[in-house]
């Protein structure tokens, strides 16, 4: 029974399910919206869109783009994807300075703190790393060549992030685990010293944030396919603290959709502070806000913020230098989309700190009209204006998004029967080249 | 061959056997001699060491009515054997070491299984030997760090491991650079980690991963000789036996965990 629907679902491929992507610039510069192979960006100073060049005279992304970021100084920009490339942009100028390739499709990419290496993580499991050096061009091309760095053995990567003091790289896989592994000096040798695994996910870690207080302590933050938000001591890899999401939901949803497949966290999103924590949930029209208390080392709700029916946040991202959570929907590879359809959805929560969101009013979500330069920016990002308009694209993305997160990452359980048969119909062996 | 009940290899009627002491019989734990250890398993593992219940593996050391208070912490395994295949490492290790808790992790499920009955065999027909050793069915080269601590490990054994000739395999090969980061993780500093091999192409690999390694060091001649753990990397094991038998050679690699030097 259960293997059948998965069948059906792979013939539909919720596999090859891609979600829009949202990341801000640290200093509040810019914002960058992924969907698909489009990478869509916004000059929030100039209150312009961005037309991003590709300098360098490569190739540009041709299909689904599956992580973005920002460096930490703000100076760059990688967005890497299924079509096995990682660019790197420059981000005053919106430059493509680097273009590497990759021999496998890339799930994840992180730029170091001191903006020197780029890494990436490909469907292997294999973490690579290339130096960026300051100028692309005065570089020797054996330096451009990416080195592996360390491995989780054949799982997907989801999520990689920097420790906010640059000595650890955090790599969360399909397989629940989390490696927090010392960053070298010269890691070009490999990343070799694992510092902690932090383990206690039941089900695919699908994202990770780090933290940090003024005290200069940093935590880890993880969401996966179990449902659960948890909360780490990451240098020695201690669980503090799991928040279900469950319990907290059951008002929100429909009965059929509280289970942990339909619950699965997306996305987390920490506040500058690092009180608060953003949660976006596969099946919630919303987002969720936990509250971090760093000192008691808990994890607590503290209110959903529900937005209308229609509207699934895929991706969250909020700036260093203001108090703004952006949130985004979008879907790309459905079946039967064609690429013109590729609209996503944009919505913004202000006062993203604690103390702000406590008072009376409780947080609102900025209208249309309220947004940073207004109609501009979401014809910019969104791909369409009035997308209330774009009725029978949002639902046909909306539907997806119910059900594929979880079953884009989830392990597939298959009965010894279908096993076999499945084992008999491998096409791997048949393929001769 | 990823079976999730061994029933169908020796069946209840070894079980009773070997609590009676009688060792269980190779010819009903039939096996394929490779394992993928890429496909995806279908066998419950612990989600952190937290959750391994050592007490079921070694009762001895851990009894049921343990009611004391400030007592030293219970002991943790030591030494682990990566593919102990029949066991026979383990086997040979419990006498030399008999407060040291082992334990073998094999892939093939049958092959466990036989492990398992071996050991109960050997301890109901030597009271108070081999309780000490244990086994566990999983793939230790992606769930290793769910059954061990950070630094838990003083003893790491590869003896005789899949070749995997072929190089779009070679990543299938328990030791590379990617897996050596997770066994320096488990493993102590001035650990010992074994490897043995008949195939002379393996048992370069091998030493070349370990020599590249940062965090590995090779242990002087003198001291390999004078280990006695050594002796038993060539003569304990079913497939040492087997080398011998048909007068292979064998190449091993023996190598310290040591600390990160920064440079």
């Amino acid at each position: 029974m259960e293997d059948t629907a998965i069948e059906e679902a792979e013939v539909s491929g919720p596999a090859e399910f891609a979600p829009a992507l949202i990341a801000t610039h640290p200093q509040g510069n810019s914002v960058a919206v992924a969907i698909g192979p489009e990478l869509r960006v916004f000059d929030l100073k100039a209150g312009s869109p961005v037309l991003s060049s590709d300098d360098c005279g490569d190739r540009s992304h041709s299909d689904a783009i599956r992580a973005i970021c920002f460096s930490v100084s703000g100076a760059f920009f990688a967005s890497a994807g299924d079509d096995k490339l990682v660019k790197v942009w420059k981000t005053d100028s919106w430059c493509c300075i680097r273009t590497i390739t990759s021999e496998k499709r890339v799930s994840a990419v992180a730029i170091s703190n001191d903006g020197l290496y780029v890494t990436f993580a490909d469907k292997f499991g294999v973490v690579w790393l290339v130096t960026l050096g300051e100028d692309g061009a005065d570089q020797v091309s054996v330096d451009k060549k990416p080195v592996s760095i360390l491995g989780h053995y054949c799982s997907i990567i989801t999520g990689m992030k920097f420790s906010p003091d640059g000595r650890f790289i955090a790599t969360a896989d399909r397989d629940f685990k989390i490696r927090v592994t010392l960053f070298p000096k010269n890691p070009l040798k490999g990343a070799h010293e694992i510092q902690s695994f932090c383990l206690g996910h039941t089900d695919f870690v699908s994202c990770i944030a780090f933290t940090s207080t003024s005290e200069n302590q940093s935590f880890l933050i993880s969401g996966g396919g179990d449902s659960t938000v948890r909360l780490w001591d990451y240098v020695n890899g201690c669980l503090l603290d799991t928040c279900q999401v469950r319990d907290k939901m059951g008002e929100f949803l429909e009965p059929n959709e509280t289970d942990d497949s339909s619950l699965s966290i997306t996305d987390i999103c920490p506040s500058n502070d690092g009180s608060l924590v953003a949660v976006a949930i596969q099946s919630f029209n919303g987002v969720m806000l936990l509250a971090c208390d760093i000192v008691g080392k808990k994890l607590s709700f503290l209110k959903v913020i529900t937005m209308e029916k229609s509207y699934i946040p895929t991706s969250l991202s909020s700036s260093f230098s203001s108090e703004l959570l952006w949130t985004v929907m979008g879907a790309s590879n459905m079946p039967n989309q064609a690429s013109s359809q590729l609209l996503t959805r944009l919505r913004i929560i202000p006062c993203f700190q604690k103390d702000l969101l406590s008072s009376e009013n409780g947080p609102v979500i900025l209208e249309d009209s309220e947004l940073p330069h207004g109609e501009k920016l979401l014809l910019a990002l969104q791909g369409s204006l009035d997308i209330a308009k774009q009725e029978e694209v949002l639902a046909s993305v909306l539907a997806a998004l119910k059900v594929s997160m979880h079953k884009m990452l989830v392990k597939k359980h298959y009965s010894e029967e279908r096993r076999e048969q499945r084992k008999r119909g491998r096409n791997d062996k048949k393929i001769k080249n | 061959m990823t079976r999730t009940n061994g029933a169908n290899g020796g069946g209840d009627g070894q079980q009773q056997a070997s609590a009676a002491g009688k060792l269980p019989r190779k010819r009903f734990y039939r096996a394929r001699a490779h394992s993928n250890p890429l496909s995806d398993s279908h066998f419950p593992v612990p989600v952190s060491p937290d959750e391994v219940d050592l007490s079921q593996h070694y009762p001895r050391y851990f009894p049921a009515d343990k009611g004391g208070e400030g007592e030293e912490p219970p002991p943790r395994i030591r030494f682990a054997d990566v593919g102990c295949g029949f066991g026979g490492l383990l086997v040979g290790l419990s006498p030399l070491f008999p407060d040291t808790l082992m334990i073998g992790m094999e892939l093939r499920d049958k092959v466990t299984e036989y492990v398992k009955e071996r050991i109960l065999a050997l301890r109901a027909s030597n009271p108070g030997h081999y309780d000490n050793i244990s086994v566990v069915r999983t793939n230790s080269m992606k769930y290793i760090p769910n059954y061990f601590r950070k630094a838990q490990i003083t003893k790491m054994f590869f003896l005789f491991p899949d070749p995997h000739f072929k190089e779009k395999n070679h990543r299938r090969r328990v030791i590379s650079m990617q897996l050596l980061d997770e066994y320096a993780y488990v493993m102590e500093v001035g650990g010992i980690i074994y490897t043995i091999t008949d195939v002379e192409e393996l048992g370069e690999w091998m030493r070349s991963c370990l020599e590249k390694h940062p965090l590995f060091e090779a242990i002087l001649e003198e001291e390999i000789n004078a280990d006695p753990v050594v002796k038993l990397l060539s003569t304990a094991t079913e497939e040492s036996q087997k080398v011998a038998r048909n007068g292979g050679q064998t190449f091993h690699a023996i190598f310290r965990r040591i600390s990160l030097q920064e440079e």
